[in-house]
């Protein structure tokens, strides 16, 4: 008996064949979109450092139709990597208390209660 | 005449053939059939020449994974009640040589599995005559659940990553390698982390979680892989700011 | 093989990624939504003031530098998941990038 394994090759597209990979395809892809902000926070601080008449045009850049749609698009995929994040940190994190395993429930609540903080604070500072 | 389904098998012959190709079976249909008991009917009545592996029946060996309908399972563990109605669709596990139908080559994994030092490497060795090493259930508990592998390789069929670089340390290997660097009795973790931790080790990992979700004994390697990124990382920082003190 | 420089690279990763869920999400509800309706404006002097406070700086650098960096590594992988390769095209595409944020960003906290 001549041995000869067969080797199968994988596909360029493997990410379609399967829901998982592709809802693992789109939480990765959240980082174009949050990139893509950062740069818009980015030209934001430059445009601030260049003063209030740079800093007006900024504001009205962003809130123009167009930049309403660019950053519609982001908040969606922020708040899908926000929710992925989340729901993945009691494997990566798992918390032993007094020798017991603390839910996974918890450590998940814990980071919605801290994401419901630091909204609140950054909106409270924002509107002052 | 009585309920039937059919099989869609991949069939490779090494002598004869030069690609896999499918065959359809048409077995009878049984509430109580695994996909395995439907395998085992097609090579004692229909045709001997089919080959795949199983031993225990009762998803303990380790030894029937294939993926059946497109997901990795243990043909033992597959009800053929669940596909009732559908051809069902069973090829070798993924991202593995096929040496013949639906027996996969392993030679590799063999390799990445001793390649991480799964057995305890105790911090200081003892003689025989000083004893056992003492354990507390508590301790046993940390981890008990990366001991459940029984190696069917269903994570690494799964894992996208094994699929881009076959040399990606992969699920198992790693989680069992978590387990003994959780193992109180152990103190082998910076003799591991030298396979563990290094580029076709963890790093190669996104945490698709897709071997989590596959595996039958409920292992969790993807929450092993992560917790390793964080203690190798945190090993990583302190030999940064205190060079020399470690290793 | 040999342990890996990686966490040099997952470490912002990671922290950029706790970071950026935590708070861009309200910074684009901000800019986004609640300033084009005009319920809120981000008046020059509220956040100019906020730019000069040392802490105020180092606030909003973490909240540009890090999530900055976890994009830039998450997209390095994507590449290779889709096939683009791993090379140092692609290395420097996605940290380079991320490094031209950070420095412009960090660089306007100077100058403000
Ligand atoms: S970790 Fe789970 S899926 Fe992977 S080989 Fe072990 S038992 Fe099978
Ligand atoms: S035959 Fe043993 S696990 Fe399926």
């Amino acid at each position: 008996m001549s041995r000869r394994p067969y080797i199968r090759k994988v596909e360029r597209n493997w990410w379609i064949r399967q829901p998982r990979y592709i809802s693992y395809m789109i939480r990765e892809l959240t980082s174009l979109f949050v990139g893509l902000y950062c740069a818009l926070l980015a030209v934001g601080l430059v445009r601030l450092a260049q003063g209030p008449a740079a800093w007006d045009g900024f504001v009205a850049a962003f809130s123009s139709p167009l930049g309403v749609t660019f950053q519609l698009a982001c908040l969606a995929f922020a708040i899908y990597h926000s929710v992925t994040w989340f729901a993945l940190t009691p494997k990566a994190m798992p918390l032993r208390m007094k020798g017991e395993p603390v839910p996974g429930i918890v450590i998940v609540g814990a980071h919605y209660a801290a994401w419901a903080v630091v909204s609140i604070v950054v909106l409270i500072g924002a509107g002052m | 005449m009585s309920e039937t389904i059919t099989l869609e098998v991949l069939r490779y012959h090494p002598e004869t053939d030069s690609e896999p190709h499918f065959q359809r079976y048409v077995v009878p249909y049984r509430d109580d059939w695994v996909v395995l008991d439907a395998l085992n009917h097609i090579k004692d009545n229909l045709d001997a020449t089919l080959s795949y592996r199983w031993s225990c029946h009762m998803a303990v060996c380790g030894s029937c994974g294939m993926t059946i309908n497109g997901e990795p399972k243990l043909s033992c563990h597959s009800f053929l009640r669940d596909y009732r109605g559908k051809v069902v669709r069973v090829e070798p596990l993924d991202h593995f040589p096929i040496e013949r139908d639906l027996v996969i080559v392993m030679d590799s994994f063999m390799e990445k599995l001793g390649s991480v030092k799964p057995w305890l490497i105790p911090k200081v060795e003892k003689p025989l005559s000083a004893g056992e090493y003492l354990q507390s259930p508590g301790q046993m508990q940390v981890f008990h659940q990366y001991t459940q592998c029984i190696n069917c390789l269903l994570c690494y069929a799964a894992c996208p990553q094994i699929g881009l670089n076959e040399d990606f340390v992969g699920p198992a290997a790693l989680a069992l390698a978590h387990r003994y660097n959780l193992d109180s009795r152990d103190g082998g973790r910076d003799a591991r982390a030298e396979v563990v931790a290094s580029n076709e080790g963890i790093w190669e990992c996104t945490f698709v979680g897709a071997c989590s979700e596959v595996c039958p004994k409920h292992v969790d390697p993807a929450a092993a892989i992560q917790q390793t990124k964080i203690s190798a990382s945190v090993g990583w920082l302190k030999d940064l700011l205190t060079p020399g003190a470690h290793r | 093989m040999a342990r890996s420089n990686k966490p040099m690279l997952w470490l912002p990763f990671a922290g950029g990624g706790l970071v950026a869920a935590l708070i861009i999400p309200v910074l684009i509800l901000i800019t986004g939504v609640l300033v084009p309706l005009g319920v809120l404006h981000l008046r020059y002097e509220t956040i100019a003031a906020f730019a000069h406070n040392p802490l105020g700086k180092l606030i909003v650098l973490g909240a540009v530098a890090l999530p900055a960096w976890h994009a830039a590594h998450r997209l390095r992988m994507t590449a290779h998941d889709l096939g683009l390769g791993s090379g140092i095209a692609i290395k420097a595409a996605c940290y380079g990038t991320a490094w031209l944020l950070i420095l412009a960003a960090a660089g306007a906290l100077i100058a403000v």
